[in-house]
């Protein structure tokens, strides 16, 4: 890459030495909390609370997890989870990119005005329309269901509208001329040609759905009441209220509630640093 | 061959703009029943006394008054929001930007440092607020044991007026891999011949990053300072779950008050007005930011711009 040919000096050996240092410094403050919480959900609760605390536990006991995870029905709160993350991730994605390809795609008076108010909306903070959306959700009777956490997503997220349009921008026009002229129809456009073309970009939109709705606590928070109804998050707030001080199992149905993301960021790294590039980078 | 062209162009076009409209549709309804409308209504909401069970008492500004003038929370609780994004945003982009340099610097294992780096970033929530609670708990979590080893003793982060806030500010610097990722695409970006040039003309490490690796980011950070402002400005789980707000209202975040005022109190008009402030100091905020980026972002001739 530079200029100095194969043999490196000695000054460019001490500054990559240090940036090496300095990276791998770096990787074990981030991986340590994570470290911490591992070792300390396999503690017996006596050794939690041990002082000096132990960086590894002395004494392994697996029983934590299946003690900890029989306290509450976490296996509802997983199933009511899953069906609200699949069922927002679908919508999201479905009506986001139905949406950014009129926006991308077609030619229409009014496009250009209607986008910037796209634009404007992702930067309104949720919670300032949070008042009249509860009461609109209390006059329908969805107070305390799914609803209020599912429908939303049916109307499109403007952030992934945005994404996706970025996204259609870049493909070219003439191809979608060449599909209409061989017979095809406008939407059969859209979903034959577009959306296979723009799988990367898709991928990343279910991830990010995916994640936001996972973690989502302030919605849940707000709509849900009756214990049958709990997400994840729901239950595990509920489980710290009543078992607040026993880190040990707090940390080991904590680790159980982040592992489905943990595992589906390693197996999709890919999309998802292609997608928070592709936001972000522009 | 032209006739049947140009009539075929012509449904075409009138075809697209009917297929543009009911394609937007979705997203046009959801604007105005749950974007417009809301705002509007939260606005009139905000005029009148509303506990739910009673009928609608018109109270006029007294909620706006109260806010400003009698209730010393709403504003304590503004200025501790921001005070911590203030600190939050610049530490987090001081940090991403230090390790996308780093990481650019063609070494091995980049993948495998990106990813630890960025892993955290994914993580956010509840769980993530039970962590740290325990990271920060003062004889046994894992930041004061850490600082022993260094002969510190630290203190009891978040039962400590002082600390509280601090303490929130590392929690999210947690997530620094989040920009990083972003700046080391626009890193990776930057056409190298600028670099060899500025090595020609004797441009030493510090005048690089100064006049040519900065500004070329320049559109990026700005970027993440306002998606930084509007995402730090809602810090509510974590203060919901690790403190509740303390002690003494030390980490009582403006939403988490909008909260309790809604949905403990049910004081719908007061939470309303409540909502309404917020919306105007985030818009101020961005507003700020983007009048200063004039003067620092810097945005290539508007030439490849266009597809």
């Amino acid at each position: 890459m530079s200029s100095t040919g194969v043999s490196l000096s000695a000054r460019q050996i001490v500054s990559k030495i240090i940036v090496y240092a300095i990276l791998g410094i770096g990787s074990i403050v981030i991986l340590l909390p994570l470290q911490w919480m591992i070792s300390t959900s396999l503690k017996p609760l006596s050794h939690v609370f041990r002082f000096p605390p132990e960086f590894f536990p002395q004494q392994v006991i697996w029983q934590n997890y299946p003690d900890a995870l029989s306290q509450l029905p976490f296996d509802l709160y997983f199933r009511n989870t899953l069906v609200i993350v699949i069922l927002c991730l679908i919508g999201e994605v479905l009506v986001s990119s139905v949406v950014a390809y009129a926006f991308s795609r077609l030619r229409w008076r009014g496009r250009n005005t209607l986008f910037i108010v796209v634009l404007a909306t992702m930067m309104l903070p949720r919670q300032v329309t949070l008042i009249p959306e509860f009461l609109i959700f209390r006059e329908l009777g969805m107070i305390d269901t799914f609803g209020p956490l599912i429908l939303p997503s049916f109307f499109g997220n403007p952030f992934y509208i945005f994404l996706l349009r970025q996204y259609f921008l870049t493909h070219s026009r003439e191809l979608d001329q060449a599909a209409v002229i061989d017979g095809c129809s406008r939407f059969g456009v859209f979903w034959r040609i577009t959306l296979p073309m723009s799988k990367p970009v898709l991928a990343a939109v279910a991830i990010f759905s995916f994640q936001f709705h996972w973690n989502d606590f302030f919605r849940p928070l707000i709509f849900l009441f009756s214990a049958d109804n709990y997400t994840l998050a729901l239950g595990l707030r509920f489980f710290q209220g009543t078992y607040g001080t026993e880190w040990n199992s707090l940390m080991a149905v904590s680790l159980v509630v982040m592992l489905p993301l943990i595992i589906v960021f390693f197996f999709t790294q890919k999309y998802f640093i292609q997608g928070v590039v592709f936001t972000g980078y522009k | 061959m032209t006739l049947p062209l140009r009539r075929f162009r012509l449904t075409w076009q009138q075809g697209e703009v009917v297929l543009a409209w009911a394609m937007v549709s979705p997203w046009l309804a959801g604007f105005l029943l749950l974007t417009a409308f809301p705002m509007v209504a939260s606005l009139v909401i905000s005029f009148f006394e509303w506990n739910l069970l009673s009928p609608p008492e018109f109270v006029g500004l007294a909620h706006y008054n109260k806010l400003f003038f009698s209730d010393p929370l709403p504003m304590h609780s503004l200025k501790i929001t921001v005070i911590f994004s203030l600190a939050s945003i610049p530490l987090n982009i001081v940090f991403g930007l230090a390790i996308a340099m780093l990481l650019n610097t063609n070494i091995r294992g980049l993948a495998v440092f990106r990813t630890i780096y960025y892993l955290p970033a994914i993580l956010s929530g509840v769980a993530v607020a039970i962590l740290w609670q325990w990271i920060f708990s003062s004889d046994f979590g894992l930041l004061n044991t850490a600082l022993r080893i260094f002969g510190i003793e630290g203190p009891a982060w978040l039962g400590s007026k002082v600390w509280v806030l601090p303490a929130f500010v590392i929690m999210r610097l947690w997530s620094v891999g989040g920009g990083m990722v972003i700046y080391l695409a626009g890193l990776q970006a930057i056409p190298t011949d600028l670099y060899e040039a500025a090595e020609i003309d004797g441009a030493n490490w510090w005048q690089r990053i100064f006049r040519i690796t900065l500004p070329m980011l320049s559109p990026t950070i700005f970027f993440q300072l306002i998606t930084g402002v509007i995402f730090s400005m809602q810090i509510f789980t974590e203060t919901f779950i690790m403190t509740d707000g303390g002690p003494a209202n030390a980490s009582l975040f403006y939403l988490l008050y909008l909260y309790r005022q809604a949905f403990q109190n049910f004081k719908m008009g007061y939470a309303s007005a409540l909502a309404w402030v917020f919306f105007v100091a985030v818009l101020l905020l961005t507003l700020i930011l983007f009048a200063t980026a004039r003067f620092w972002v810097y945005y290539e001739a508007e030439s490849a711009e266009d597809n």
